[in-house]
C-alpha cells in the first residue's frame, strides 16, 4: 500500500489531476450546476480536442528536452495552404497531405537547425513563430480563402457522432493521436530514447542513441499535430483565417507543464499534457459559467501554472523521501 | 604471445590546435586488467574516447583482435565488444534500473526499421539476473537509476556490460567521489570481471584504486604514453614521479 502511494506521489500528472477535479466542483457549484451540463460539455468537447492536440505534441517535443514556440503559427499555416489549395481546384485530401507535408518540413528544419548549429530550440521556434505567421498571410494573398459548405468533408473530421450532437469526430481524431503518441512514448525503444535524450543527453549519446535523429523526429511530430489541430478548427469554424492559434504556443507550453512535464526534460507523460490542456479549458469555460470577469483568465493560468509545477515537484520530493523497505 | 585484445597504433589527436594524442601505441591482452594513470589533460580520456566511438582519431590505427577497425559511434564500439562505463554518463537518473540496463539495445517484440514494441518482460527479468550475476542487491528493477548510490550505478553498468557479453570493459573513473565503502565495492566489481576472463581498462586519478585490481599500469603525461609496467614491477612513488 505505501510502494503504491509512493508511486503515486511520483507520478508527474498527480497535482494536475488532483486540481481538475477540485476545479470541476468549484465550477459545478459556483455555476448552478449548469457546468456539468450536457450543452456546457459539448462547449467545452468542441474546443478541447484542438488544444490538445498541440499539446500532445509539445509534451511529447518538452520530454524530449527542446521547445516549441512555432506551434501556433503553423496551427494557422496548414489550414491556410490547404484551403488555398482546394480554393485552386486541387483535390481535398491532396491539399490535406501538402499541408501536413509542409507541417513535417516546418519540424524537421525546427529540428535540424537546433542540432546543427547547437542553438536553443527556444531561438531557432521563435524564429519560426514569425516566419510561419508571415507565410500564413503571403499565402492567403491578404485574403482569407473561402470554402463553401458541403464542398470539403468537414464531418469527417467535426461531424457530430450521435444524434444528440455532444461528441463531435474530432474528439476521435484528438483521442487516436494522444493514444498512438502516447503508446510510442511508453511502449517503444523511440520511446526509451526520447526520455534518454531529454532526460540525460550525455548517457543517452554515450549509449549510442541516435539523440540528433530522435529530437528531429519529434519536433516533426510536434508540427504535423500542430497543423492537424489548426484544420479541424478551421474545418470546425468553417473559416479559414490568418490569426488563429496566437498564444496557443505558450497555453500549449503552459499545458505540458501544468500536467507534470518537466522543462528541463525526461519528465512527462502525454495524459499529463491532455490534462493541463483540459484544465486551462475547464477554467476557461468555467469561470464564464461562474460569472467571474473573464479578464481574469490569462491571471488564473499563470497562477495555475506556477501552483502545478510547485506542487508536482512538493509531491515528487515526498515520493522520493518517502521509504518503502530497507535494502539488503 | 597471443593476439591482443585491443591495439592502438600511433594515434593522433588535435582538438582545435591542442594536440591531445601524441602518437600513442598500446596493446591490451585478452583477461587483462590494465590500469591507466595520468594528471587531468594526459590523454586518457582522449583515447577512451577514441574506443568508445565518442570521438575518431585524426591518425592513427585501432586493432581490435587482429582486425583494423573504423569505431564511428559508440553503436560501432559495442557491437565490437567494448563497453565503457562513464563517472557520470552511464545511466539516465531519471529511468528505471530495467530501462536502463537496455538503453539502446532494447529487446523488441515487433519492429519496423528498427523502431518496436518493447518486451518489457524480458527486460525486467534479465536486469534482474545481470544484476544478481554481479552480485548486487537491489530492491526493484523499477526504481529510479536516480535512487541508487554512486556504486550501486557502477554495478548496474557494470552488470548491463555483463549481460552483452563485452570483451573489453573501460570504466572511466568509476571511484570518484564514492565512499570508502562504495569504492571498496567497485574494486571488488572489478576483480570479479577479471576472475571472469573479461579485460577491463580502469583510469582513475587515485592510483592506490589502479594497484588494488590491475595486472599492468600505463601512465600518460601530455598526451603520451611515459611507463607501461606490469604493476608488480612498479610503484605508486615511481609512477608518481612520471606525471
Amino acid at each position: 500500500m505505501r510502494r503504491l502511494f509512493k508511486l503515486a506521489l511520483q507520478k508527474p500528472e498527480l497535482a494536475s489531476t488532483l486540481l481538475l477535479v477540485l476545479l470541476v466542483l468549484l465550477f459545478q457549484i459556483r455555476s448552478n450546476a449548469v457546468f456539468l451540463s450536457v450543452d456546457n460539455i459539448r462547449g467545452i468537447l468542441g474546443l478541447l480536442p484542438e488544444t490538445a492536440l498541440v499539446a500532445v505534441g509539445v509534451t511529447l517535443l518538452m520530454i524530449c528536452g527542446e521547445f516549441d514556440l512555432s506551434v501556433g503559427s503553423i496551427f494557422a499555416l496548414m489550414p491556410m495552404t490547404m484551403a488555398v489549395l482546394v480554393v485552386g481546384g486541387w483535390p481535398f485530401w491532396f491539399a490535406v497531405l501538402v499541408g501536413l507535408g509542409l507541417c513535417a518540413v516546418i519540424g524537421f528544419l525546427n529540428g535540424w537547425i537546433t542540432i546543427r548549429f547547437e542553438i536553443p530550440s527556444f531561438i531557432t521556434t521563435l524564429g519560426m513563430l514569425f516566419m510561419a505567421r508571415s507565410m500564413t498571410v503571403v499565402v492567403s494573398g491578404g485574403f482569407p480563402p473561402r470554402i463553401k459548405p458541403g464542398e470539403v468533408p468537414n464531418w469527417i473530421f467535426t461531424g457530430f457522432l450521435d444524434q444528440g450532437g455532444l461528441i463531435r469526430a474530432s474528439v476521435l481524431w484528438f483521442a487516436g493521436a494522444a493514444l498512438i503518441v502516447s503508446f510510442l512514448l511508453s511502449r517503444t525503444n523511440f520511446g526509451n530514447w526520447v526520455r534518454a535524450t531529454g532526460g540525460f543527453l550525455p548517457a543517452a549519446a554515450a549509449m549510442g542513441i541516435p539523440s540528433g535523429r530522435v529530437k528531429i523526429a519529434c519536433f516533426m511530430i510536434c508540427s504535423v499535430l500542430a497543423g492537424f489541430a489548426g484544420m479541424i478548427q478551421s474545418l470546425r469554424l468553417n473559416s479559414f483565417l490568418p490569426s488563429i492559434g496566437e498564444g496557443m504556443e505558450l497555453q500549449a507550453v503552459a499545458s505540458a507543464v501544468i500536467g507534470g512535464t518537466s522543462l528541463s526534460g525526461g519528465i512527462g507523460s502525454i495524459l499529463g499534457g491532455l490534462i493541463g490542456a483540459t484544465l486551462i479549458r475547464v477554467i476557461d469555460n468555467g469561470m464564464v459559467m461562474s460569472q467571474i470577469d473573464a479578464n481574469w483568465f490569462k491571471f488564473a493560468v499563470g497562477a495555475l501554472t506556477i501552483f502545478a509545477v510547485v506542487g508536482n515537484a512538493w509531491l515528487r520530493r515526498r515520493g522520493r523521501a518517502m521509504k518503502v523497505e530497507t535494502e539488503k | 604471445m597471443s593476439t591482443p585484445i585491443i591495439e592502438t597504433r600511433n594515434l593522433h589527436k588535435w582538438y582545435s590546435g591542442v594536440h591531445a594524442l601524441k602518437g600513442v601505441s598500446l596493446t591490451v591482452q585478452k583477461g587483462e586488467a590494465l590500469g591507466l594513470v595520468g594528471d587531468n589533460g594526459a590523454g586518457k580520456s582522449t583515447l577512451i574516447n577514441i574506443l568508445s566511438g565518442l570521438h575518431r582519431q585524426d591518425e592513427g590505427e585501432v586493432i581490435v583482435e587482429g582486425s583494423q577497425v573504423d569505431i564511428r559511434n559508440p553503436k560501432d564500439s559495442m557491437r565490437l565488444g567494448i563497453e565503457t562505463i562513464y563517472q557520470y554518463n552511464s545511466m539516465v537518473p531519471l529511468m528505471t534500473i530495467s530501462r536502463n540496463v537496455f538503453i539502446g539495445r532494447e529487446p523488441l517484440k515487433w519492429s519496423i526499421g528498427g523502431i518496436g514494441i518493447l518486451n518489457e518482460k524480458k527486460m525486467r527479468e534479465d536486469s534482474v539476473k545481470a544484476i544478481a550475476d554481479v552480485d548486487l542487491h537491489l530492491r526493484s528493477p523499477d526504481a529510479l537509476v536516480g535512487e541508487l548510490s554512486g556504486g550501486q550505478r557502477q554495478g548496474v553498468a557494470i552488470a548491463r556490460a555483463m549481460h552483452f557479453k563485452s570483451k573489453v570493459m573501460i570504466l572511466d573513473e568509476p571511484t570518484n567521489h564514492l565512499s570508502v565503502k562504495e569504492t571498496a565495492k567497485v574494486i571488488g566489481f572489478v576483480k570479479g570481471l577479471k576472475a571472469q576472463g573479461v579485460t577491463s581498462i580502469f583510469i582513475s586519478h587515485n592510483m592506490h584504486h589502479v594497484f588494488a585490481c590491475c595486472d599492468r599500469i600505463v601512465a600518460m603525461a601530455l598526451g603520451q604514453i611515459v611507463l607501461d609496467k606490469p604493476a608488480a614491477e612498479t610503484s605508486i612513488e615511481e609512477v608518481s614521479e612520471l606525471l
